[in-house]
């Protein structure tokens, strides 16, 4: 790990003022993944901003809306009643990530900004165009398994690893930033970038900007949604494929209204727009489910180890839709 | 920098760059919390943060100044070892024992979890005020602590006589 100085903000405004002294800072949540890069110097910020003493809170409105300050552990976001009971596929994806200690550390900014885990990009001596811009990638003709198969580039195929963005995503999640100009809002889905090729550039965060808080917009049948993640062993790992959803029925059992996101796919959280429009005013049947799935899909490709995911992928919208249809009916 | 350990204070001058794992072990002596993968993977690490479980290998030091830490040195009064501790030992919990710090700590955490209602991914039902700590719960809430001499078995034996009947 590299030297860097260390300070402790107390306001937002401070973190900020804070970091714009510095040359390369980095604001430090949790550490849960930030740390472990230091260490493998894939990181190397010269200023470390602690913004873990920012707001935590957890604010239920009465709209049915919700904001949660980005210093808000995981635990305690899954844990909050008005997550669980509001939108508890939300809930579901933080208890799907990670493991209790981890979740207790990390913070929702963090877990939002947190990096992927192609282990090429970790991996000083493979070739790695996040890491080393122009550098190549040893990714798409090595071990490719937890890689994307959607909206990747000659340039990246890794993937987000985040379970909590893909809840983000498929709810419309609104980002708070504030910087060194002040104050604005991003929806978390046009946060995250694709890969292009410019992988190295993630987010759409200017300098100095902080993740202050997420808002959760009301969102009525999101009371009746799930996360399934997809891994290969039971507990703590990374997603294969995970889905998020939420699934709004008329009494006749046509799709009213639909969230999906998918997680394990993409270079970032995946909002499966495609299938969402898909699946508008159909029969909430396993068939249609299927249909909008590979709408979806149409466009996925896979490589050496990962075309498996693309009917995986299939296979687990439609039986996430099917368990939420199940539910309503 | 100033710190709570065990119930007792300590001051030190450390590099930032220094893991609350590495003040442990190479500046305090306690070399009962272990150091396994140093990257949060295996759980060996685990200590207590005012009561909830942390990877303390990803934890820099300067940022749990001032909190009250329990490491498993801390876990036992002195003479009478914690509950946990028995039952480990009563169920062949460990074999070489390098884990058992880590699961300790974690398996003392984890109940306070229960016990404040904190779902799991295998959690039924989310609305659900109190939650029981069977089987299921106690693999899916120990994941994040790796034995890689296999002593699960005991393992959940020892925290689910410890922990289990007192919720049930």
């Amino acid at each position: 790990m590299i030297e860097f100085t260390y300070a402790r903000a107390e306001d937002t405004r401070g973190a900020i003022r804070l970091s714009s002294d510095a040359a390369h800072p980095k604001y430090l949540g949790g550490g849960t993944n930030l740390v472990d890069l230091m260490r493998e110097t894939v990181e190397k910020p010269d200023a470390l901003v602690d913004v873990t003493g920012l707001s935590s809170d957890i604010e239920a409105r009465a709209d049915g809306s919700l904001l949660i300050g980005a210093a808000a552990k995981n635990t305690a976001v899954a844990a909050d009643r008005a997550v669980r009971t509001r939108f508890p596929m939300l809930a579901r994806a933080i208890l799907a990530g990670a493991s209790g200690q981890i979740r207790n550390m990390a913070t929702v900014g963090g877990n939002i900004l947190q990096r992927t885990r192609c282990t090429y990009f970790y991996d000083d001596a493979s070739r790695c165009n996040k890491r080393a811009p122009g550098a190549g990638c040893d990714a798409i003709d090595g071990f490719n398994r937890n890689h994307a198969i959607l909206g990747a580039s000659p340039a990246c195929v890794a993937t987000h690893p985040s379970d909590m963005c893909i809840a983000l995503a498929a709810l419309d999640a609104i980002v708070h930033l504030e910087g060194p100009n002040g104050r604005r809002t991003l929806k978390l889905v046009e946060l995250h970038r694709l890969p292009g090729g410019r992988p190295d550039i993630e987010t759409e965060l200017k300098s100095h900007e902080l993740i202050t808080a997420i808002e959760l917009p009301a969102l009525r049948f999101a009371a009746r949604s799930t996360y399934r993640k997809v891994r290969d062993r039971a507990s703590y790992a990374f997603a294969l494929v995970s889905v998020a959803a939420a699934l709004d029925l008329d009494a006749d059992g046509t799709v009213r209204d639909v969230r999906l996101a998918m997680g394990g796919v993409a270079h970032k959280p995946w909002r499966a727009w495609k299938a969402e429009n898909a699946l508008r005013g159909q029969s909430a049947v396993r068939e249609n489910f299927r249909a909008a799935a590979a709408a979806e899909l149409a466009m996925a490709s896979g490589l050496r180890d990962n075309a498996f995911k693309i009917e995986l992928a299939a296979r687990v919208i439609a039986a996430v839709l099917s368990e939420l249809a199940g539910d309503l009916a | 920098m100033h710190f709570l350990i065990n119930g007792k204070s300590f001051d030190f001058e450390l590099d930032v760059r220094i893991s609350l794992l590495d003040l442990f072990r190479e500046h305090m002596g306690l070399t009962g919390t272990k150091k396994g993968c140093n990257q949060g993977a295996c759980g060996a690490c685990t200590v207590l943060v005012e009561g909830e479980r942390i990877n303390s290998c990803l934890a820099l030091a300067v940022q749990y100044q001032g909190r009250a830490i329990t490491t498993v040195e801390g876990l036992a009064e002195v003479g009478h070892l914690h509950p946990l501790q028995h039952a480990f030992i009563e169920n062949d919990g460990f074999q070489c024992g390098y884990c058992t710090p880590g699961q300790l700590c974690s398996a003392v955490g984890m109940a306070d979890e229960i016990e404040r209602g904190v779902p799991s991914a295998v959690t039924t039902d989310l609305a659900a005020e109190s939650i029981e700590l069977d089987r299921d719960e106690l693999r899916e809430r120990m994941s994040g602590n790796l034995c890689r001499c296999g002593a699960y078995n005991g393992i959940v034996e020892a925290i689910a006589e410890t922990f289990a009947k007192e919720s049930a």
